[in-house]
């Protein structure tokens, strides 16, 4: 054990690149330059704002990406604890001192770029929970202290999140850290329970809601209720997907985006306007490209060697899996609008720096997946 | 070891956990692909459809009206290019001074700055707002000078109604003004093509043939954003202008009735004996209907509302008057065709006749003395026509009357406004007024006094259809597709068969027993306008290419009292309202006649002064243009 060890802290920087996953890499590549290209279309089919933008935020964290992945993963498995409590600070430091934007308190300026600490609470909380779980022993998982530990590792930040408001990101983060606790072997019926607890106390969560959120359920239910107001977007939404047809309109010729149509065509219906002008054959294609990259870090924690690097592999591709799931059913009107960012597509810098940071600690774990974790 | 083996149980949780995610992701990822499936796929006709009413938008522009045409192709009512001034809000900068700045511009009322701020917050903000219907050229280089400063105004060239004869055609046409919110609702083709601008028929022809003449609106199509901003325009649509209408009148005649009616109150009507065509058909005094087309101002309307004359009234059509002596000619040939008078029988006249204790006067106090049909035709004696109408009673009367055409609309199809008249019978009045008929009245209708009523129209007619040997025919105004020429209207005409296509049901074209009873009246028409003591024989005119036969007539208004009849006053004494009405019914050539007309001068005095004169000089023009309308007839016949 001691060997193994003292081996792979040998590995030289030629070994590491070698040792990198290339296909997820292409795939992630491929994703970007799809991007940029999308983003191209949103600002009109000129090089504008976004555009710039979005290709900068690549250039600078696509290599901050291979960066994370030279550090050791036990490195990041050292540090998990404490990069979760700095995100845990960051939000708490938002929640006092943060930017207002549009009725809700996220951003903090950082001079170069405004961060929102909640994307990075997104990848925080999977790298706390995994390393929990890799020192809890499999009898404990299950005893009442544990539970309480890990339930309050997610709820602390969704607290945070949620007063900010964020609705979409908190339920994200939950979703995170509820998959670890699945994977880490929490009996399946106390998910079974608190399903139904769930179920059961909706109403009672519901009046807690705030008037726009509760408008946004209605909404989602029935979006001709309003179809100027409150269902516009998700109408205008699902005009643009079925106007695209098989083969799209075409690369720049998406008229509802072009036109105006489309909200918030930048982020959360980024997915809209790339269907529009590419079609089924064109989403198709693109949730192939997102399945192969789940398909890869799945494959990447199969082998690893640590227990820490397997749950994080798993949980990060459940987490982008969830990412994508909720903003392709939000914008395809199967789920009432949360804000949540499609990975990589999306315009937003804390976003994809989170997303990054992930992609980089699973390649990380690909380079090191021989690498055991006392 | 227990540590290691602790490890490899996890591993082993993790994974078989893993798993069961794995396949509920498959799942998920499945569904989503399905919903786009259905989006996309089975429902892209629909969002299709959806994204083109969410990018493309129609403009409607107003469609261009049809001409309508005189006899001759003359465009009596057209359009011309008007220069208007529109606002568009979204493009305004500042509504607020631009309507200060336009209102000084154009001189423009409060009312219409109020009517203006209202338009717009009515409208969408793309919708154009019409400041101005008709800029006069130097107020269109006014606004083209300051239109710098003008952000959001637009000065456009558009069509609009025209008449260039002026009031010469205005109780034929009508004129053509904004609809209301009725006539909108009303017309299903109005509702269908209506746009903010649009024009259409409010009266006469142009509101009859509303639907053939009101045209197809051109459209525009826009590709707009999601605010409603023009991006570019995907194509036009060229609208098709309304039908052409050929009418049967003659500019030159139309135009020259109405410069015979200057300054009185009247009607003239020249109507083709054979083919019904109407020539002419002019009511006096008219009025410009292009005073309509932009908003008639309050003013101008006044004047023409509050004209004694009475402008607004198509009195040829809507104008009811005794026809006085012009029934003569109907009372003698009912009393020849009943048999109850022939050629000899004669008749005393003392300038008056008691019956029951009443007194009727002839209107020659002296008296004609003893008068056969001819003689009293001629000098229009009263005293021979009530002791025919005695004998005739009124009934039989009634029933050559409305063979004639009394008492029935002659254009009933092409004119709300037109009036039916009255020619009454026992039955009629046991029915309406509930009392018994009495001789008397009996009396007087014979010299088409009392209930009788009739339209300028109808005179016109009856006399064509004395004129042309007794034969009915059906007048009309606008030229069928397929005209029959006079000669075969004539010659169908007296071999008794059908020659209007359109009239299936007057089979029986005669309105005759005995075609020599007809000729009896024509020759006693041509004695009072051609022979010496006739009441016509000052306007006679001997060219045999002019001349005419005709029956003078003066309709009383009100009754004469004894004193006013020993005053004998003359016209100038007597209040206007109260004179009497000079009528004149006449057709020429006597020798194979062609055309006949009625006129009417309102409280002109007789008909031998005021209405007969005017009848010379109209035959004249009408026999003169006979040739070219003639001409114009063959060609078209040719050409088919």
């Amino acid at each position: 054990m001691f060997q193994h060890n003292r081996l792979n802290n040998e590995i030289t920087l030629f070994q590491k690149i070698k040792n990198l996953d290339y296909i997820l890499l292409i795939a992630v590549i491929l994703l970007s330059v799809i991007s940029v290209f999308v983003m191209y279309s949103t600002d009109g089919g000129e090089i504008l704002f976004h555009t710039k933008n979005h290709f900068v935020k690549l250039a600078v964290f696509f290599p901050l990406m291979i960066l994370v992945a030279f550090f050791n993963i036990k490195f990041w498995h050292n540090f998990s604890y404490i990069i979760y409590l700095v995100v845990i600070l960051l939000l708490i430091y938002v929640s006092f001192f943060g930017i207002k934007s549009s009725g809700s308190q996220r951003w903090m300026d950082l001079y170069l770029f405004v961060l929102q600490p909640s994307e990075l609470m997104k990848v925080a909380v999977i790298l706390c929970l995994a390393k929990y779980y890799h020192r809890l022993k499999i009898e404990n998982v299950n005893s009442f202290t544990s539970i309480t530990i890990v339930l309050s590792i997610i709820l602390i930040p969704i607290i945070f999140v949620i007063s900010q408001p964020d609705l979409g990101t908190s339920i994200l983060i939950g979703l995170s850290g509820l998959i670890i606790l699945w994977l880490g072997g929490v009996k399946i019926k106390y998910f079974v329970y608190s399903f139904i607890t769930f179920l059961i106390s909706l109403p009672f969560i519901i009046s807690f809601l705030k008037p726009y959120q509760k408008l946004r359920i209605l909404t989602f239910l029935d979006p001709d209720r309003d179809p100027l107001g409150a269902g516009y977007q998700i109408i205008q939404s699902k005009i643009a997907i079925g106007s695209g047809g098989f083969d799209g309109k075409g690369f720049l010729k998406g008229t509802q985006s072009y036109l105006d149509f489309l909200p918030e065509k930048h982020t959360d219906f980024i997915f809209t306007l790339f269907s529009e002008e590419f079609g089924f054959i064109g989403s198709v294609g693109l949730l192939i490209l997102y399945s192969i990259i789940i398909f890869r870090i799945v494959r990447i924690g199969s082998i690893s060697r640590s227990n820490f690097a397997r749950l994080f592999c798993f949980g990060y591709a459940f987490a982008i899996f969830i990412y994508i799931v909720v903003n392709l059913s939000m914008v395809l009107g199967l789920l009432p609008i949360v804000g949540s960012p499609l990975p990589i597509m999306s315009y937003g810098g804390s976003s994809m720096l989170a997303t990054m940071i992930g992609f980089g600690i699973v390649l990380s774990a690909k380079i090191n997946h021989k690498q055991m974790i006392a | 070891m227990i540590k290691s083996n602790s490890g490899i149980r996890k591993t082993d949780v993790i994974n078989r956990r893993m798993f069961l995610i794995g396949a509920a992701k498959v799942v998920v990822l499945i569904g989503i692909i399905a919903r786009l499936f259905s989006l996309q796929i089975n429902e892209n006709k629909k969002y299709l459809t959806l994204s083109d009413k969410n990018r493309i938008r129609e403009w409607r522009l107003p469609p261009t009206r049809g001409n309508i045409v005189d006899y001759f192709g003359n465009v009596i009512a057209g359009n011309l290019k008007v220069y208007q001034l529109h606002i568009i809000p979204e493009q305004v900068e500042n509504f607020n001074y631009l309507l200060v700045r336009l209102k000084n511009l154009l001189n423009l009322s409060d009312k219409k700055i109020a009517k203006i701020t209202k338009l717009k917050s009515e409208l969408k903000p793309w919708d154009s707002i019409i400041v101005s219907e008709n800029l006069s050229w130097s107020q269109f280089v006014k606004i083209n000078n300051y239109l710098y400063d003008l952000v959001g105004v637009k000065p456009v060239m558009t069509i609009s109604r025209n008449y260039p004869f002026g009031d010469v055609y205005t109780h034929v046409l009508g004129y053509v003004s904004q609809p209301n919110e009725q006539e909108i609702l009303d017309n299903q083709i109005i509702q269908e093509r209506f746009v903010p601008g649009m024009k259409i028929g409010k009266l006469g022809l142009e509101k009859r043939l509303e639907n053939h003449l009101i045209g197809t609106n051109a459209i525009q199509r826009y590709e707009v954003n999601a605010y409603g901003k023009r991006i570019n325009q995907l194509e036009h649509q060229k609208g098709v202008q309304g039908s052409q209408i050929r009418l049967t009148l003659d500019t030159e005649i139309q135009k020259a009735c109405g410069q015979l009616l200057n300054e009185k109150a009247g009607s003239i009507s020249v109507m083709d004996i054979y083919t019904g065509d109407i020539v002419a058909m002019y009511s006096s005094p008219s009025y410009d209907p292009n005073l309509f087309l932009f908003g008639i101002s309050q003013d101008e309307w006044q004047l023409i509302r509050n004209n004694p004359l009475k402008p607004l009234i198509n009195k040829t059509l809507s104008g009811l008057y005794s026809p006085g002596s012009t029934i003569k000619p109907i009372v003698a040939l009912s009393a020849l065709e009943n048999n109850v008078i022939d050629t000899k029988f004669k008749v005393k006249c003392t300038g008056k006749m008691e019956l029951y204790g009443q007194t009727f006067h002839c209107w020659k106090e002296k008296g004609h003395g003893w008068v056969s049909l001819k003689n009293a035709m001629k000098q229009s004696c009263d005293t021979y026509f009530y002791e025919v109408a005695r004998l005739l009673g009124v009934d039989r009367l009634n029933i050559t009357a409305e063979k004639f055409g009394l008492g029935k609309k002659v254009l009933g199809e092409y004119f709300d406004n037109e009036k039916k008249g009255l020619f009454p019978n026992t039955k009629w009045k046991k029915n309406n007024l509930g009392r018994g008929w009495v001789l008397g009245e009996t009396l007087i209708t014979g010299i088409g006094q009392g209930f009788i009523q009739s339209t300028p129209l109808q005179l016109c007619m009856m006399t064509a259809q004395i004129a042309n040997g007794g034969y009915a025919i059906k007048p009309k105004i606008i030229v069928d597709s397929n005209p029959i020429s006079y000669e075969d209207a004539k010659q169908s005409m007296e071999s008794g068969l059908l020659f209007d296509t359109d009239s299936e049901n007057l089979l029986d074209k005669k309105l005759f027993k005995e075609k020599k009873n007809i000729q009896i009246i024509q020759e006693a028409m041509f004695a009072s306008t051609n022979e010496r003591f006739g009441t016509s024989y000052k306007s006679r005119i001997d060219d045999p290419k002019y001349q005419f036969a005709g029956k003078t007539g003066t309709a009383q208004v009100k009754r004469i009292s004894k004193r006013e009849r020993e005053l004998d006053l003359e016209l100038e004494q007597i209040p206007y309202k109260d004179r009497d009405h000079a009528l004149y019914i006449a057709y020429g050539p006597y020798v194979n006649p062609r055309y006949a007309l009625s006129i009417i001068i309102e409280h002109g005095g007789s008909g031998s002064k005021a209405a007969a004169p005017i009848a010379k000089k109209l035959f004249k023009l009408i026999i003169d243009r006979h040739e070219l309308r003639n001409k114009q007839s063959n060609f078209e016949r040719i050409t088919v």
